[in-house]
């Protein structure tokens, strides 16, 4: 089977529960291992994803469990597009908020945004205080590697 | 899952599974327990059992070293596996707390402390 040309599109929604990032990230790897993508690949999308979810959690639901989490992944013309969305506090700067190491908590390393900026070719950030916050990853996917290589 | 031993007096940590936020808050609150009983001062870190980590995973490492820092206190990791390694690389902690690979910079290491 050639997977290059796959196109596919799932969208999941979930309660800000610290166990669903989990969840989240374990379905957008089983998504992207459909395609021939290298694991290096995987593995970094997969802590994007993380990032992404847990500061929907951990900052815009402020660790409360009744929120509403929702994850988009699309895949076209080997773009794999991965949008994370809360109905939380927002961001107010958010400039700010994706500079390396700014923490709003004091016991966090500000690593999020660098991960997501590292490991994706594009993060794109939309935010309104009281409202809640978008966070769009795209990443290229490279073609023929070890994924699809290992499941021959 | 997260595992404690004391064995010549230092704390040694085996953390198994994805080192997210879940296994973060446990890792944190298992050692700090640990710590305000005993005054234990060195902690050695396993992560051979550690598929994936991400920053609350190292920040919860950070914190860990931090307190033992206080007590005047080390830590050391070791076991990391090839994607958690590059993590741990990436995020510049390594500059902080020393990641062994071998069992000959474990021995170093060791050295190094006395
Ligand atoms: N979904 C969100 N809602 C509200 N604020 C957010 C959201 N995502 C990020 N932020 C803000 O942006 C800051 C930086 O995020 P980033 O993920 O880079 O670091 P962190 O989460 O604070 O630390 P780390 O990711 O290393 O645990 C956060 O401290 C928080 O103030
Ligand atoms: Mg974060």
């Amino acid at each position: 089977m050639t997977a290059k040309n796959l196109e596919n599109y799932i969208r999941l929604e979930f309660s800000s529960l610290p166990e669903n990032v989990a969840l989240a990230r374990v379905l957008i790897a089983s998504l992207v291992a459909q395609l021939d993508t290298t694991l290096n690949d995987l593995e970094e999308i997969k802590v994007a994803v993380s990032e992404a979810v847990s500061n929907a959690i951990i900052h815009g639901y402020q660790n409360k469990p009744d929120g509403i989490v929702g994850v988009e992944a699309k895949i076209k013309d080997g773009l794999l597009e991965i949008t994370v969305n809360d109905w939380g506090v927002g961001i107010e700067d958010i400039e700010q908020a994706m500079a390396p190491t700014f923490s709003t908590d004091p016991d966090r390393m500000g690593l999020g945004f660098v991960f997501m900026k590292s490991f994706m070719d594009s993060v794109h950030v939309e935010s309104e205080v009281g409202k809640g916050t978008k966070v769009i990853l795209q990443k290229k996917i490279s073609e023929n590697g070890s994924c699809a290589q290992i499941a021959n | 899952m997260v595992t404690v031993k004391i064995k010549n007096d230092a704390l040694i940590v085996s953390i198994s599974g994805d080192l997210d936020l879940v296994i973060a808050r446990e890792f944190r609150d298992t050692v700090d327990k640990v710590l305000k009983d005993k005054p234990i001062k060195n902690l050695i870190l396993d992560l051979s059992e550690v598929n994936f980590i991400d920053s609350s995973g190292l920040g919860a490492i950070l914190g860990r070293y931090k307190l033992l820092q206080q007590r005047g206190g080390r830590m050391s990791i070791w076991g990391a596996k090839p994607s958690v390694f590059r993590i741990l690389d990436l995020s510049g902690i390594m500059k902080i707390i020393p990641v062994l690979k071998t069992t000959e910079d474990i021995l170093r290491n060791q050295k190094e402390a006395k």
